[in-house]
C-alpha cells in the first residue's frame, strides 16, 4: 500500500521509498527525513482542497507531503 | 584559554531554534549579507566570553542533511568542510538539535560528526522537553556520541550558559572523518534508533497542545476560516495603522525640505533639487517603512509561532495548480498592501525556482499605491449607478480590476510553469514545527534586519532614481514667455511627446505620456504628475479634485479605460524593481519582470482601447 492511500488517522509502518526516476532527489530526501524501513507513520490530516497535501507524522515530526511525494512511500498497515 | 578569535559555525535542522540561540548570544551585534552570487543569507555575529575570548559566530542556513538539495545546504556543507571560497574553515561546529525532536535531529548530528571536525552538540529547547516529560540521559548521549553535549534554552536569558562555558574551554577533539556514501548514509538511522533507545524516554511522540491546535488550524472548514480571519485582521491593521504614519512621514519630510531650503531662492535649481529631488526621494523611501514593518511584524509572529507552514499546508493545492507553492500565499497576499514587503517575504520559500516565480508575479497583485489612480479615473469616468439591483457600478469596476490582477498572476505563474526548461518535480516536503510562543527579541531583531535591508540596499536605488526623474522633469527649464507648464519643455516632456507615437494606439495623449515618467517613482505619483502637466497647483487632494472634472472633460472613455488597464499591469514602480534586484541579485530578473509587465500592460491597454472605441 502507498502512504498516499492511507485513510485519515490510520497508522502504518514504512516498507521502503521508491525512486520514480534514476537518482530521484525527492525519494532521497524522504529517506533522509526518516522514511526508512520499519519506521511507524500516521496520516494525521489532509489538505482541505482535493485532500492534498497530506500531513504525515513520523516519529515526533509532522511533514506536509503532496500526494505525488507520499506515493513514493510504500507502507504496511498493522493488521492488529 | 588563549586569546584570539575563535570561529564557530552554528548548524542544525530547520526549526531547531538555531537562530534564536544566535540572537541570544550575539544580540544586536549581527551582520547580515549574502553569499556571493546566490540569494542565501549570511549571518555573522560576535560574542566575547567571560574569559575574554572573542567568538565569531556564523549562523548557517538550517538544513536536514548534507545530501545537498538546495543552495542553502550546499553552502552549509561547503562552509563546514572549509571548502567555501573566501570563508575560513570554522574552528568549531556547534550543532543545535531540538531536544523534543531528537529522532529527526540526531541524524544530522551524526552527519556533522562524520565531517571529522570539532563538534559540540547543543540540546536546545530543554525547557520544552522537560515540560513534556522527555528524559534525556545527557551523560550517556555524550559518551555514545563521542562529542561534548550541552543543554540550552535559547528563549531564556542565560539559557546558553552551558554552551558559553563549553566553548570557553578547550576545543574538543574531532572524531575521525568518515566516508559519505549511500551505504553509510542508510546506516545513520540505525544509529539514531540505537542512541534514542539508550538515552531518551518520551511519554508521547508529540505535544498534546500541538495535536489540539492542529485539529482546529488544519480543519478543512475551521482551518480555512481561521486563516481568513487572521488575514483580514492583518490587512485591517496594515491599512489602519500604516496610513496615518505614512501621511505623517510624508508631511514631515516635506516640511523638513521646506525648512532646510528656506534660505535658498525659491526659483533656484538647488531649491528644486533639494525639495523635489532629494527630499521627495527620501520621502519615497521612508514612506514604505510603516507598511513593511507592520506587515513583517505579523509575518514574523506567524513564522515564529509555527503558523506560517500551516497556512501553506491549507493552500498548497490551490497555489500548486497555478505553478506556485503553498508558501507563496503569504508573500502574494502581502503584495496587496505593497509588493515590496511581499517580495521580501518570499524568503520563506525555500525552493529557489518557486521563489523566483512568486517574485515575478507579485507585482500583479493590486497594491495600495494603485488605488489613488483607480479612484481618480473611476470617479471621473464610471457613472455611479446601481447594477444588478444591489451593486454600484464604480465598485464593480474596482473589484474587477483586483480580480484581473489576481487572475493574471495565476495565469503568468502557469505560463512560467508551462514554458520553463526545468520541468522536474519540486517537492513540498515541509515540516510543520511545534507551536511556539513568539519571542520579543527574535521578532524585534527580525524587524530591525528587514528595515536595515530595505533602507540600505533598496533606499539608495530609489533615492538615486528619484533624483534622476527630478532632473528629467526639470531640465531644460521653460524659456522666457513660456505658455505651457515647465515640465512640457523638459527632457521628460520631450520624451513624453516622442512616447506619444508609441502610445497613440492605446489611446494615451501626450499629457498622460509625460505623467508616466515621474510616475515611475511610485504609482500614486502619476496623479500629482498629471496635475503638474495640466498646470494645477495645491495639495495632492486639491489637485486630485480639480483633475477629475478636467480629465472627464478632455479624455475619451476608451482612453480612461485603457489607462486603468495599463495600471493593472505596468511595472510603474521602480521601488519594486529595486527590491527584485536586491532579492534575486540579478538585473536579468529585473529586466524580465519589467519587460513582461510592460508587454502585458501594452497589450491589455491596446485591446481595451480598441474594443472600447469600436463599441462607443
Amino acid at each position: 500500500m502507498r502512504l498516499s492511500d492511507l485513510p485519515k488517522g490510520a497508522a502504518a509502518v514504512v516498507v521502503q521509498v521508491d525512486d520514480t526516476q534514476a537518482d530521484d532527489p525527492i525519494a532521497q530526501r524522504l529517506r533522509d527525513l526518516g522514511f526508512v524501513a520499519g519506521e511507524p507513520v500516521r496520516l494525521v490530516a489532509r489538505g482541505p482542497l482535493g485532500a492534498d497535501p497530506l500531513l504525515v507524522q513520523i516519529g515526533s515530526t509532522r511533514f506536509a507531503l503532496r500526494r505525488s511525494e507520499a506515493a513514493r512511500v510504500s507502507v504496511q498497515v498493522d493488521s492488529v | 584559554m588563549s586569546a584570539g578569535t575563535l570561529r564557530i559555525a552554528l548548524v542544525g535542522n530547520p526549526n531547531c531554534g538555531k537562530t534564536a540561540l544566535f540572537n541570544l548570544l550575539t544580540g544586536g551585534r549581527q551582520k547580515v549579507a549574502n553569499y556571493a552570487g546566490v540569494t542565501v543569507e549570511r549571518k555573522e555575529g560576535r560574542f566575547v566570553t567571560p574569559s575574554g575570548r572573542v567568538l565569531q559566530l556564523l549562523d548557517l542556513p538550517g538544513t536536514y542533511s548534507f545530501d545537498a538539495n538546495s543552495p542553502d545546504e550546499q553552502i552549509t556543507r561547503d562552509v563546514c568542510e572549509g571548502n567555501y571560497p573566501g570563508e575560513a574553515a570554522p574552528d568549531l561546529i556547534v550543532c543545535v538539535a531540538d531536544a523534543t525532536n531528537l529522532r529527526l535531529h540526531l541524524r544530522f548530528v551524526l552527519e556533522v560528526k562524520r565531517l571529522g571536525r570539532p563538534v559540540v552538540l547543543a540540546l536546545n529547547m530543554m525547557d520544552a522537553a522537560k515540560r513534556r516529560g522527555i528524559v534525556i540521559d545527557v551523560a550517556e548521549l555524550q559518551h555514545r556520541l563521542g562529542v561534548p553535549v550541552v543543554e540550552t534554552v535559547a528563549v531564556k536569558r542565560g539559557g546558553a550558559k552551558a554552551l558559553i562555558e563549553r566553548v570557553d574551554g578547550d576545543i574538543p577533539v574531532a572524531a575521525p572523518a568518515e566516508a559519505d556514501d549511500a551505504a553509510s548514509r542508510a546506516g545513520l538511522h540505525e544509529q539514531v534508533r540505537a542512541l534514542l533507545a539508550a538515552t531518551v524516554t518520551m511519554p508521547r511522540a508529540t505535544a498534546a497542545i500541538d495535536d489540539a491546535l492542529d485539529r482546529w488550524a488544519l480543519h478543512p472548514v475551521f482551518g480555512l476560516g481561521i486563516l481568513a480571519v487572521l488575514m483580514f485582521l492583518i490587512f485591517q491593521a496594515v491599512f489602519s495603522w500604516a496610513k496615518p504614519i505614512m501621511d505623517a512621514i510624508q508631511d514631515g519630510i516635506t516640511a523638513l525640505g521646506v525648512w532646510v531650503t528656506a534660505a535658498l531662492p525659491a526659483e533656484s535649481a538647488l531649491h528644486s533639487l533639494l525639495n523635489d529631488g532629494v527630499f521627495a526621494g527620501l520621502g519615497a523611501v521612508l514612506v514604505f517603512l510603516p507598511q513593511i514593518l507592520i506587515l513583517f511584524l505579523f509575518i514574523l509572529i506567524l513564522e515564529e509561532s509555527g503558523y506560517l507552514p500551516r497556512a501553506a499546508f491549507l493552500l498548497d493545492r490551490l497555489m500548486f495548480k497555478a505553478g506556485l507553492t503553498g508558501r507563496a500565499f503569504i508573500p502574494l497576499l502581502s503584495s496587496f498592501a505593497c509588493a515590496i514587503p511581499g517580495i521580501m517575504a518570499t524568503r520563506s520559500i525555500t525552493d529557489p525556482r518557486d521563489r523566483l516565480t512568486t517574485i515575478l508575479v507579485a507585482p500583479l497583485m493590486t497594491c495600495s499605491a494603485r488605488l489613488p489612480v483607480y479612484t481618480l479615473l473611476i470617479a471621473a469616468f464610471i457613472p455611479s449607478r446601481t447594477v444588478w439591483g444591489i451593486f454600484n457600478l464604480q465598485g464593480v469596476v474596482l473589484f474587477t480590476l483586483y480580480v484581473v490582477g489576481i487572475v493574471s498572476a495565476l495565469a503568468v505563474a502557469w505560463v512560467i510553469k508551462r514554458f520553463r526548461k526545468d520541468k522536474s518535480e519540486h517537492a513540498l516536503l515541509m515540516e510543520l514545527p511545534s507551536y511556539r510562543m513568539p519571542h520579543v527579541r527574535d521578532v524585534a531583531l527580525g524587524l530591525w534586519e528587514r528595515a536595515k535591508i530595505f533602507l540600505k540596499r533598496v533606499g539608495g536605488i530609489i533615492l538615486a532614481l528619484t533624483v534622476l526623474l527630478w532632473f528629467l522633469s526639470s531640465f531644460p527649464g521653460a524659456p522666457e514667455g513660456a505658455t505651457q507648464p515647465a515640465i512640457d519643455y523638459s527632457l521628460a516632456g520631450r520624451i513624453g511627446h516622442v512616447m506619444q507615437y508609441v502610445f497613440a494606439p492605446i489611446g494615451f495623449n501626450w499629457q498622460i505620456c509625460i505623467a508616466l515618467i515621474p510616475g515611475l517613482a511610485a504609482r500614486e505619483v502619476a496623479v500629482s504628475a498629471l496635475g503638474t502637466v495640466y498646470a494645477m497647483s495645491g495639495t495632492d487632494d486639491a489637485v486630485a479634485s480639480q483633475l477629475g472634472p478636467m480629465i472627464a472633460h478632455t479624455w475619451s472613455l476608451p482612453t480612461a479605460l485603457s489607462l486603468l488597464a495599463w495600471y493593472v499591469f505596468a511595472p510603474q514602480c521602480m521601488s519594486t524593481l529595486a527590491v527584485i534586484r536586491r532579492e534575486t541579485n540579478s538585473w536579468r530578473n529585473v529586466a524580465l519582470t519589467a519587460g513582461y509587465l510592460f508587454g502585458l500592460a501594452y497589450l491589455a491597454s491596446l485591446i481595451t482601447y480598441q474594443v472600447a472605441r469600436a463599441l462607443s
